[in-house]
This record gives structure tokens, C-alpha cells and sequence, in this order.
């Protein structure tokens, strides 16, 4: 309904993956012009430093294998659509640094699972996004390749910690990209840059050749302009993986089938808690006038409450850096990535590998990690944190008996100047107010785009219970046919 | 925290810590440390702690060889590796 916005003449890259598929489909373009495009467009907005690399050549080749796959008879919704992967996922042949100096050069032996069915559905790979540094950031700067820029105002950060992907899609570089969520980092950058994002349930979406952060609650997701869009890309990226232990078997639904469903009595949840202090009036604005755009379509607003909401901060402060502080141990200059060059010992070759390798906010968390880990620590730290998350995640169960859904904001404010909030770590953390108990709870989420406050993004999260992306979808969905805030453009692009 | 206390943790995670970073640590993690030490407000007795949102039993599978890894493909990812082997500094006299 509100496809092509026109800003870029005859670019067709405004348009949306649903789109696309339908043009491919109909031979109004090949899959090589739309690689080509992508390929222009991405290199004539270095300033937004969106890409940490870029496969040229690679894409042209699979555009044209995708080209040749569609005249044979193949058919597909993503035969010959090109995608970019935040640098978190491992991609055979092309460089993964997953925004560190630790693997600046490091060249996966594998792709990630996600890369290899979007791969088998016919995906091109274009290149690799830029990210905070092990995924560790709300800004993208963190990243030892330098910030991203906002595409609706370039002084502004993303968010993080896809802020590539989220700046890429936003700015139309590429139709969609994937993203990682381990506190917010799909949903946050998405609702900054205006996009539509989703992270699916833990275990919905194979984790294997994600580089690792937190693993109990890292979970792999797409981003793209519409929900209708994430439908078509989450179907191909979910569903059991030998390689993962904790990907589920569930069956995987039909998205498209139930995007359409009527919505009339929906019980929308409201958050009490959302709503309280440290949310902007501006954001706050933009929500209830998306819950009254809701209301018009038949859904009922019901007050829930997360009670134990506000201790989610400090528990995920606890549990991911005490993950990641055992996940990041693999990194020491022996098997692969960066290894210092000068050393006297094989101790001291760890401890200047690792400080060197590392940046500040990923040591800051190990150190962290590592405390609430170490002896006479664990029971007061990392102890109290586990019981923190079950009280956490039984809020949700109970919220979930009043509502089908959950909505409020994605995070409490707009996207904010580079470098505002570097002095202070606990600032940066209160960016994922909102995000953070859904990753604690395993549960489903969404951001899209709900309006613009001071000319940039606000982001309306979707909460749905653990499985239930079809119905997320839906309801995001049902939102984008009345409105078109996810069709904006910023200027420029 | 104090000086010993990073030093200490540093030591533990295998980071170089120069004297200035030390300082800019304590006050960092001080202030997480801050942040995390809300949760006392909160009781928990007797709340089961929860490891993981699935916590269904893992899945078990065969004892059997489901993956061959390509020795000369893995070392040449390493910093140092001579003779198929991967190259540290020595580590006994």
C-alpha cells in the first residue's frame, strides 16, 4: 500500500522486499541490476560508515546465479534478494569481525546457520554491517571501525547494536538485513532509524555461528521496512538446528497465512511501568497516539503490570557480562584473531592480547563477568540475578493471562547526539529499560516505526508470548496498512 | 572497588591493566556494581533460579562422528602455527 516513496528517481530500492519479490518475480528487474543498485548506493553513502565490508564481486556472482536459477524455472520470494548480515554472524570466505580489532582479519570456515538457509531461499549476500563491538553497545559506538551515523540526522547515533544493519535499511541501502537482540540490540537500533524489527523467541532461530555473547539470551532476527517483510525473512531463517542445542523443534508456522487476520477485540497489555519516569513526553505522545490508531481498529487497550520490571537492568547487568566473561575466554591469541606482538610469556602474551584486542566496553564487562563470578561473589551476584530473571519472566506469564499482546516503547527516548552518553556506562544501559526483561523472559518482540519526534524515529515494541511470532507479526501488520510511518524516507536517500 | 580488587579481576579475566585504566575501572565498575546492588531490594527466598528461558531437558544424539574438521583450514586461522601444530611460547623449562 505504500511501497515506492520516489525520493531516489528510478531506484527500485525504496521498494520492500515483498515488492521486490513481486518485480523479480514479473522480470521487471534482474536480481543483477538490484545487486548492482545496492552496490551504488551503498558506496555512495560512505559517511553513514554502515558496512564494515563489502562483497562486490561476491554478490554480483550470486545475483547472477540467482538470475539464472529464476530462467530454469525456480521460483522463490527471496530467489536474487540481496542482503547484508550484521558482522556477528559467520560467513564463509568474507571477513567476520564482529566489530572488534580481536578479528579485524578474521575469515569465518563456516557460515552461520541463518546464513545458510537465507542462502538456500536464494538471499545475496552484499556484505557485512557494522556493530558494537562484541554486540556490546546501545549507540554502535563501540565499534573499532567507527560509529554509524543515523541516516535521519547524521550527529545522532543509531542505536546499537545493529546499528549497521539498522542504518542500511533505513537509509534504503539494502531491503533488509539481520540483526542480533541479546538486551535490545535489534529492536533499539530499529526503532532509532524508523525500520521494523524482530527478535523471535530464544530458540526459534538457530544460534549456531552467531559469535557468541550471552547465550542464554542472544537470539538472531531480521530487519527490514515492514512486518510483512520480517514474515518472509523470519520463515526462512527459523527453525531446528542440529548444530544448536537450544534451537527448538517446534514447526515453524506460516507467517504470511495469519498477517492479514482481523484484530478486532485484540486485548493489547499495557505496561504501567512503561510509562513512568525516564520516558520522554515526546515518545510518550507518539505511543498512545499509535495505541488509539489500535483502538480504530477494533483492539482493546487492558492495564498489566510488570512489577518486578524495574530490577531487569541490574539482573541482565549481571548474568551477560558473567556470560560473556566465560564466552570471551576463547580469545586468546593462540587459535585464531589478533595476537599481540610483543610478549615475554605465554601469560603475559594472553593479558596484552586480550587488552589490546578488546575495547573498553567489552573489557569493562568481562571484568564485571568476572567479579560476579569469582569466589565469595556468586551467590550475591550471579545467584540473586537467576531469581531476579524467574520472578522477571513469571510477570510476563501473568500479564499474558489479561492480554495477547503486549505494546509500549521500544526505548525511553529518541536517537541522541554521538558521544553523549560515553562518560557514563549505567546512562548508556538505561537505553534497554524496555528491551531488556523480554530477552531475560526468552519472550518475542517487535519494534516498528510510530511516528517521529524533534524529525526522528519512535519505535512502538510489540510483546508476544514465547512462540507466538505470528501473531506479533500480524498486529504489527495490521498497524502498517493504517499508517505509513515505516514508508518515511530520510532526506538524502 | 580498589586497586587490589581490579588488579585482582584483571588478573582473573587475563587483561592488561595499565595504571590509568585502573583508575578509570573502579570508577566504572563502581558505578555497575551500584547499579547491580538494586536487586538486594528485592526478596527472593526461596525462588528458583532461572538458568536459561528453555529449560526443557537437552536433546541427546548418537555418539557418533557428525563432523570432520579440516586441520590445515583451522591453523591457517591461527597468529602462529608451525608443523600442524599451534605455536605458544614455551610454557615448561
Amino acid at each position: 500500500m505504500f511501497g515506492y516513496v520516489g525520493f531516489c528517481g528510478e531506484s527500485p530500492l525504496t521498494l520492500t522486499v515483498t515488492k521486490l519479490a513481486q518485480g523479480l518475480a514479473a522480470g521487471q528487474y534482474s536480481s543483477s541490476e538490484l545487486v548492482d543498485d545496492v552496490l551504488r548506493r551503498i558506496e555512495a553513502h560512505p559517511e553513514l560508515n554502515a558496512f564494515i565490508t563489502l562483497d562486490s564481486e561476491g554478490a554480483r556472482v550470486g545475483a547472477k546465479a540467482a538470475d539464472a536459477a529464476r530462467a530454469a524455472g525456480r521460483t522463490g520470494p527471496l530467489l536474487g534478494l540481496p542482503i547484508a548480515y550484521k558482522d556477528i554472524f559467520c560467513t564463509a570466505g568474507l571477513k567476520t569481525t564482529c566489530g572488534s580489532r580481536m578479528l579485524a582479519d578474521f575469515v569465518a570456515p563456516y557460515d552461520a546457520t541463518v546464513v545458510r538457509k537465507l542462502k538456500a531461499a536464494g538471499c545475496v549476500t552484499v556484505g557485512k554491517t557494522n556493530m558494537d563491538e562484541f554486540a556490546m553497545g546501545s549507540s554502535n559506538e563501540t565499534s573499532f571501525f567507527g560509529p554509524v551515523h543515523n541516516p535521519w540526522d547524521k550527529d545522532r547515533v543509531p542505536g546499537g547494536s545493529s546499528g549497521g544493519s539498522a542504518a542500511a535499511v533505513a537509509a534504503r541501502l539494502v531491503p533488509a538485513a539481520t540483526g542480533t537482540d541479546t538486551g535490545g540490540s535489534i529492536r533499539q537500533p530499529a526503532a532509532l532509524c524508523g525500520i521494523t524489527g524482530l527478535k523471535p523467541s530464544y530458540g526459534r532461530v538457530s544460534r549456531y555461528g552467531l559469535i557468541a555473547f550471552a547465550s542464554s539470551l542472544d537470539q538472531a532476527g531480521p530487519m527490514a521496512q515492514t512486518a510483512e517483510d520480517c514474515a518472509l525473512l523470519l520463515a526462512a531463517m527459523a527453525g531446528f538446528d542440529e548444530m544448536d542445542a537450544t534451537a527448538l523443534s517446534a514447526p515453524v508456522p506460516d507467517y504470511q497465512a495469519s498477517l492479514r487476520n482481523d484484530i478486532n477485540g485484540l486485548r493489547i497489555g499495557i505496561v504501567k511501568e512503561y510509562f513512568g519516569d525516564g520516558l520522554e513526553a515526546g515518545v510518550a505522545d507518539a505511543m498512545w497516539e499509535a495505541l488509539r490508531e489500535y483502538e480504530r481498529l477494533g483492539a482493546q487497550l487492558v492495564d498489566v503490570s510488570l512489577p518486578n520490571s524495574a530490577h531487569a537492568l541490574p539482573c541482565y547487568y549481571v548474568l551477560a557480562p558473567a556470560e560473556a566473561s566465560s564466552n570471551l575466554a576463547r580469545y586468546d591469541g593462540v587459535r585464531y584473531g589478533y595476537r599481540a606482538p610483543d610478549y615475554r610469556d605465554l601469560e603475559d602474551m594472553y593479558k596484552k592480547t586480550r587488552s589490546q584486542g578488546f575495547g573498553s566496553e567489552v573489557k569493562r564487562r568481562i571484568m564485571v563477568g568476572t567479579y560476579a563470578l569469582s569466589a565469595g561473589y556468586y551467590d550475591a551476584y550471579y545467584l540473586k540475578a537467576l531469581k531476579l530473571r524467574r520472578l522477571i519472566a513469571g510477570d510476563f506469564v501473568r500479564a499474558f493471562a489479561h492480554c495477547d499482546v503486549i505494546a509500549g516503547p521500544t526505548a525511553p527516548s529518541i536517537a541522541f547526539a554521538l558521544g553523549a552518553k560515553n562518560d557514563d556506562p549505567v546512562s548508556m544501559y538505561l537505553n534497554d529499560i524496555y528491551t531488556i526483561p523480554v530477552n531475560l523472559a526468552g519472550l518475542p518482540a517487535m519494534s516498528l516505526p510510530a511516528g517521529f519526534v524533534s524529525g526522528v524515529p519512535v519505535g512502538l515494541q510489540l510483546i508476544g508470548r514465547y512462540l507466538d511470532e505470528a501473531r506479533l507479526l500480524n498486529v504489527a501488520h495490521k498497524f502498517q496498512e493504517a499508517t505509513d510511518w515505516h514508508a518515511r524516507v530520510p532526506a538524502g536517500f | 572497588m580498589n586497586k587490589e580488587e581490579i588488579e585482582k579481576i584483571a588478573h582473573l579475566a587475563r587483561l592488561g591493566v595499565s595504571e590509568q585504566e585502573r583508575d578509570a575501572y573502579a570508577e566504572d565498575l563502581s558505578r555497575i556494581l551500584g547499579l547491580v546492588q538494586q536487586m538486594n531490594a528485592v526478596v527472593t527466598d526461596g525462588v528458583e533460579p532461572m538458568t536459561h528461558p528453555a529449560e526443557a531437558a537437552l536433546r541427546w544424539r548418537a555418539d557418533a562422528v557428525t563432523l570432520e574438521a579440516d586441520r590445515d583450514l583451522l591453523l591457517a586461522l591461527a597468529p602462529q602455527a608451525r608443523h600442524g601444530l599451534y605455536l605458544v611460547p614455551k610454557v615448561i623449562d
